[in-house]
């Protein structure tokens, strides 16, 4: 009964899911590794990574969208996630590596003779050759990927609680989270940090023990998961939004206070919703970074944060679908324009190089967006069929005490 | 993108700064070409010679003055011509005894081997040679004196002893040196270099010494000297004692020089070492570090590291097994030091130092610090002095931190103003508040490229990146914040959008590396109280812009009309435009006024920054941290937040010098904790005006 | 009747001015109390207060028979604990249907992972379908919110009220907007509701007040200028002087 209702009351999360697939199945057929070679390796990871950002750009889209709550933080979620599976990624290849060149020698080496050889290869860059405290699970897998979930989890728990127990509310809120995001991100530049500072960790794309797989075959299976990953965050976002949950998270982004007043405690439900969409962000990392290579803590940086923002509302927020959609639009055309495929325009005074002159369009063309066209993208579908609009949100606080606030400037009384 | 470290970046140059201000000591004069200064002291030789007359006892002086350069040198001809290190004296005594002004030069030519002698005649020019003759100048007058051949020249190369003892009387000849600047820089030549030697020179110098000023450094050296290599222990003591008065670099790294120490190990603390402390392995120093230092003193031997035992068991493999253990089964450490214990028992190999060898290595030894000073006394003395003078400037430490704190505090201030005022009017949060600093930078670096006088181009800048950025922020606010009034989110990211437009823009335009912005020389150089606390001129003037603006905003807000209404749209709107008000206008002229401080605070930091397109980025972080702390729509709440944060950051950095990213992650941690404490800020709205 | 709530010296001030100034107050439980001021006489202050969204700066509320203090408690706490508001101006949540306001302001467990977990009881929908009938919203159920008359908006925010089951309902002004037959309707609510319950209805309405029937409260200046039936206060030469014969 439960499981119609959730479906015939969210026929986008059927259109999603399905359109998905379709997608992962023309794609897996065309690409390098099964031997069409109609669509490269490089571009089937490039791909692979897109659905991770439409992944963590719906878990922002819950985050703001639903729950009003604009997450200066969400892409740091994305890349400790992606810290801690790079951190098995790492050590387990370097161990495989050094286990083979230490074998050469003429006495097998020891547990203990490889893990410092395993201590100085990755720590060498930074002047150290000691495993900080933090790599102790590194090697383990199961562990590392329970930290994947967990680290970004407690994390998102402990900034949420600071965050929201002191009801800081709206653009306080969000300087809030981008302070806290920039004091991770310094402190991850540190070199002694213990993960390798501003050199990040590399190397991530090869899976130890699957060397002899080629990457074409690797790309295609990581598409796989993330197509799986994105599947699922989809439905359990949608099922998280639907029913009375999407009711009260909602109820707290257009009027928190009377939320407040009906008996809920707001405090939790912002913190549930945080720490959940952090913990799926962590997941996303976790898949985008291997396909990635490469993790530094510039992709922790605030900036980040904000572009995901920005993709989150150019697709349409308040919707899963819109920001799914803005997300692969705004990072594919990003990619497209700054990677030099776009042809150059000739002005006969001045050429504009794309690669120059991307950030400005990307600016403006945001400015656009939010000026003219609110829903994003994803308000082209009501032009389609009449589904459930956008509400507008209104700012107003529960209460007569309304008439000194200064936010009532201008509004029309009702 | 903007850079990854942006607070790091705000600090560098400040730092730079103030290290700039301690490499300068007190007024020294750049190193001056030594041609240059022959021919200063030509041209002031009149009145050198003048002065000498004046100064001197007129009877003696006549008396000498009969005698020229010449005729004196004359009668040591022998000496001057091949100087021995013990009998050079009695020509310096002549030369000294003589007081002719022109005996300074002579013994730095001398010195110099630019002294000929001609052999027909015996006697002494300056010259230089030219092809295969000499071009001669005659000693007293300066005079060209003809020229000779090579053959009849002999030239007088005094060797290094020599030239040793000269130098040293020279110093007596350049400490009473009639021009400053070379007393100074005699002084600064003994601080670099002191030797025993140079005391008496000194201390005879400082009794006819004219300038106060210079007169206070010479008894500060000549105390630092006495400490140093005074007689008699209590001579040294007493100089000792007197110089913990100081605070200067040169006092303390004096004191230090006496008190310095070297490490030891042996079995027993020789007699009559004046021991500095004993150092206990485990507590002070590391127990590997304490053995590493008997393995270095050959006390005991080496601990085989890892892979050294490896080699020894790969160097001794012996058809498959290693002491008697397959080769296969080497996989653990166990297995290995069985291996190597059973080479060491054959003879094979040195025996394997065990935990039990190092322990009783460390127990029959003792580590200490001796002084390299023997005398305990006087260590006690310097001791008990740098105490004393550490103290001193522990305290002008936090003095000159406390001027370093007000300086970056006005940054701050300058950087948040602008945000402030229309954060609190609008409730607008401007992300591109950073990009109008950058653009005011920009334009006061336009400014210069047309206006080569740094001054002119400066009082232009001001008022025009005022300008240029008043324009820019009021073009913004017709053209997109009104339309999103209500929308504090959106309003947030569509000027982020706006931000990394106007960053690219400017990166286009002006490329990706950093433009200068040249501060004219008036605002170069520094305040300098002493060699702890100083500050730069330019910081200085930051923090008078920062006054004239707070008053200005002030003046604003309180006294005028504008100001009232901004003020009555900051608490309520809708009441302010029931009144008449015109709460658009108000709006357009707030925004216009931020952007336009921005601009100006701009201008500002590019003159001890540098100018890139990712500047305004940098600062925009710390900005809105001012504002958050400082507490919303008050001016003093944003005096507040600036300072609290410049104090902090400088107070943390102070702490952890070495790490300033750390730093800036421990100050974002405290305003986190802050805030749950005074989530409205320091300066907080009460009442209903506050909302929620 | 048991005393329910009971404020005994409760005094705030905004930034000097004294919006309360050492105001007692008690309702039992069931009762049915009116109270009436002229503006600024801190009536809505007085209610801020007892929902935890303004701390006095001094006095004591006590609640309930274990004479619990609301001070310390959350404003969702107290909510929790039965004390429910309606506001001035109607707040419901605009861009939700009616069914759903209604279903969030139901009495349910409110923690987040009980309301994630919530599935939709027959006995809910049946509550639901009870109160729309009450206030007169059965053909909106499906509707936005946003989309309804100021009255209905009123009435909805009414029903939430209801839905929530409380012990004490603050009722402010209830019957801005409503046409004369509506007000007679609300006026019956309330007064079914004070059978087992603590109503406090403040209202500016002589007319209504008069039909609500109990006693009054006058408020002037943040402190009880007068209390007792609606005839011995508009009787009170203090009351005449500051409210009614203006």
């Amino acid at each position: 009964m439960t499981r119609k209702t959730f479906l015939t009351e969210n026929r986008s999360v059927f259109w999603f899911l399905l359109s998905l697939g379709v997608f992962a199945l023309i794609i897996t057929v065309l690409a390098d590794g099964s031997g069409n070679g109609m669509i490269s390796t490089s571009f089937v990871k490039t791909l692979g990574r897109t659905l991770c950002l439409m992944l963590v750009a719906i878990a922002m889209d819950v985050v703001w969208g639903y729950t009003g709550i604009l997450s200066l933080g969400h892409m740091a979620f994305f890349g400790l996630g992606g810290y801690m599976i790079g951190m098995w990624l790492m050590y387990a290849r370097t161990e495989i590596v050094l286990t083979a060149s230490l074998n050469a020698a003429p006495i097998p080496p020891t547990p203990e003779e490889i893990h410092d050889a395993i201590g100085s290869q990755i720590f060498g860059l930074v002047g150290s050759s000691e495993f900080p405290a933090i790599w102790y699970f590194a090697p383990s897998l199961p562990a590392q990927l329970a930290l994947v979930v967990l680290v970004p989890g407690v994390l998102a728990l402990v900034f949420g609680w600071l965050a929201f127990r002191s009801r800081v509310t709206g653009v306080y809120l969000s300087i809030l989270t981008q302070a806290m995001t920039l004091a991770l991100s310094l402190y991850l530049f540190q070199n002694d940090s213990g993960l390798r500072g501003n050199n990040g960790l590399s190397g991530l794309q090869n899976i130890p023990g699957l060397g002899d797989v080629p990457q074409s075959h690797l790309s295609i299976a990581f598409f796989w998961a993330s197509a799986v990953a994105l599947g699922a965050g989809y439905v359990l976002f949608a099922w998280v939004v639907s029913g009375k949950m999407g009711s009260v998270i909602r109820g707290v982004r257009d009027n928190e206070s009377r939320v407040r007043f009906l008996g809920y405690h707001v405090e939790s439900y912002k913190l549930f919703i945080f720490t959940l969409t952090g913990i799926v962000s962590g997941i996303a990392g976790a898949l985008y970074y291997p396909q990635a290579g490469i993790i530094n803590p510039n992709e922790i940086a605030p900036i980040a944060s904000i572009y995901l923002a920005v993709w989150v509302a150019i697709g349409g927020r308040g919707r899963l679908y819109g920001a799914a959609i803005g997300a692969a639009v705004v990072s594919l055309l990003s990619s497209w324009f700054t990677g030099g495929s776009a042809p150059d325009v000739n002005l006969g005074i001045y050429t504009i190089q794309w690669t120059d002159w991307w950030l400005v369009l990307l600016g403006l063309s945001f400015v656009a967006v939010t000026l003219l066209a609110p829903k994003g993208i994803g308000g082209l579908f009501d032009l389609i069929g009449n589904r459930h609009p956008v509400p507008a949100t209104s700012s107003t606080a529960a209460g007569p005490d309304l008439g000194a606030r200064r936010t009532v400037e201008g509004e029309e009384e009702k | 993108m903007t850079s990854p470290v942006p607070l790091q970046s705000i600090t560098k140059p400040i730092e730079c700064i103030a290290a700039d201000t301690f490499a300068v000591p007190a007024a020294s004069s750049p190193p001056q070409d030594f041609q240059t200064r022959l021919a200063m002291l030509r041209a002031l030789f009149p009145a050198l010679a003048l002065t000498l007359c004046l100064c001197l006892p007129s009877g003696k002086a006549a008396a000498q003055d009969q005698r020229d350069l010449q005729s004196i040198l004359q009668t040591e001809a022998e000496e001057v011509a091949s100087p021995g290190r013990r009998s050079v004296g009695s020509v310096i005594d002549a030369l000294v005894a003589s007081e002719l002004p022109q005996a300074p030069e002579f013994l730095q030519r001398w010195s110099e081997r630019e002294v000929l002698q001609r052999t027909t005649d015996g006697l002494f020019f300056y010259g230089t040679r030219e092809g295969d003759s000499y071009a001669l100048t005659d000693l007293s007058t300066g005079e060209p004196a003809g020229s000779a051949p090579a053959s009849e020249i002999e030239e007088i190369r005094p060797n290094g002893g020599v030239r040793r003892v000269i130098a040293s009387a020279l110093v007596q000849f350049q400490l009473s040196d009639p021009i400053e600047a070379r007393r100074i820089e005699a002084l600064d030549s003994i601080a670099r270099n002191p030797s025993a030697d140079q005391l008496e020179p000194l201390l005879a110098s400082i009794e006819d010494e004219p300038s106060p000023r210079i007169r206070a450094r010479k008894e500060e050296l000549a105390g630092m000297l006495a400490a140093t290599f005074g007689d008699t222990p209590e001579e040294r003591i007493a100089a000792i004692s007197a110089l913990s008065d100081g605070v200067s670099v040169q006092i303390r790294a004096v004191l230090n020089q006496i008190l310095s120490t070297r490490s030891e190990v042996g079995t027993e603390i020789p007699e009559g070492t004046n021991i500095a402390r004993e150092l206990t392995p485990g507590d002070d120093l590391t127990r590997d570090d304490a053995y590493a230092r008997l393995v270095s003193e050959d006390l005991a031997p080496e601990i085989q590291s890892r892979d050294q035992l490896k080699a020894a068991l790969t160097a001794n493999i012996d058809g498959g097994t290693v002491g008697g253990v397959p080769i296969g089964a080497l996989d653990t450490e166990e297995a290995r030091a069985r291996a190597y214990e059973t080479l060491a028992a054959a003879g094979t190999i040195p025996r394997l130092v065990t935990e039990e060898d190092v322990d009783a290595a460390l127990a029959s030894h003792v580590f200490f610090e001796a002084y390299d000073e023997d005398d305990p006394a006087i260590t006690d003395a310097a001791r008990a002095a740098l105490n004393e003078v550490e103290t001193r400037v522990a305290v002008h430490q936090v003095a000159d931190l406390a001027l370093d704190a007000v300086s970056l505090a006005s940054i701050y201030f300058l950087a948040a103003i602008g945000l402030a005022i229309t954060f609190g009017v609008m409730g607008v949060i401007n992300m591109a508040h950073g990009e109008f600093i950058m653009m005011g930078a920009y334009t006061g670096y336009v400014v210069q490229q047309i206006i080569p006088d740094y001054t002119v181009s400066l009082i232009v800048a001001l008022p025009l990146a005022f300008a240029v950025t008043f324009a820019a922020g009021v073009a913004m606010e017709r053209l997109v914040i009104r339309w999103l009034y209500h929308r504090p989110l959106e309003t947030l990211l569509a000027t982020f959008g706006i931000s990394i437009a106007l960053q690219q823009l400017a990166k286009n335009i002006f490329g990706t590396q950093a433009r200068p912005l040249t501060s004219p020389s008036w605002l170069e150089g520094a305040w300098v109280v002493n060699d702890v606390i100083g500050i730069a001129n330019i910081r200085i003037a930051i923090f008078v812009l920062a006054l004239i603006f707070l008053a200005l905003i002030l003046f604003i807000l309180k006294r005028t009309r504008v100001g009232l209404e901004v003020r009555a749209v900051t608490q309520n709107p809708g009441m302010a435009a029931s009144m008449g008000i015109n709460p658009e206008r108000i709006n357009m002229l707030t925004f216009g006024l931020g952007s336009g401080i921005a601009g100006i605070a701009g201008v500002a930091i590019g003159l001890y920054a540098q100018v890139t397109s990712e500047m305004g980025a940098n600062y925009i972080v710390q900005s809105f941290m001012t504002v958050v702390v400082g507490g919303v729509g008050n001016v003093w709440g944003t005096l507040a937040g600036a300072s609290l944060i410049g104090v902090l950051q400088k107070g943390i950095e102070w702490m952890n010098p070495s790490n300033t990213l750390a730093a800036q992650t421990y100050m974002i941690l405290f305003i986190i904790l802050f805030i749950q404490v005074r989530p409205k800020g320091i300066v907080a709205l009460k009442g209903r005006a506050a909302g929620d | 009747m048991k005393t329910l709530l009971e404020m005994s010296g409760v005094s705030v001030s905004f930034d000097g001015f004294k919006a309360i100034n050492n105001l007692s107050f008690q309702i039992g439980e069931p009762e049915l109390r009116a109270i009436i001021g002229p503006n600024g006489a801190g009536k809505t202050t007085f209610m801020d207060i007892i929902t935890g969204k303004t701390r006095p700066d001094s006095g004591t509320v006590i609640y309930g028979e274990k004479s619990i203090s609301l001070l310390k408690m959350s404003e969702s706490q107290i909510a929790m604990a039965g004390v429910g508001r309606k506001f001035q101006k109607p707040t419901v949540f605009e861009a939700q249907t009616v069914r759903e306001n209604l279903a969030m302001a139901l009495k349910n467990r409110r923690g987040p992972f009980d309301v994630l977990l919530y599935r939709k009881t027959s006995r809910g929908a049946k509550r639901i379908e009870e109160l729309a009938e009450t206030i007169g919203l059965t053909d909106a159920l499906p509707r936005i919110a946003g989309e309804l008359s100021h009255g209905q908006k009123q009435w909805l925010e009414i029903g939430m009220l209801l839905a929530q089951d409380p012990r004490l309902l603050l009722v402010d002004e209830p019957a801005a907007g409503m046409t004369p037959a509506e007000r007679e309707h609300t006026t019956d609510l309330l007064k079914r509701a004070a059978k087992k319950h603590a109503v406090v209805v403040v209202e500016h309405d002589m007319e209504f007040i008069r039909r609500l029937d109990c006693r009054v409260t006058v408020l002037c200046e943040g402190s009880v200028l007068a209390e007792g039936s609606l005839d011995h206060v508009t009787s009170d030469p203090q009351v005449i002087e500051v409210y009614l014969g203006r």
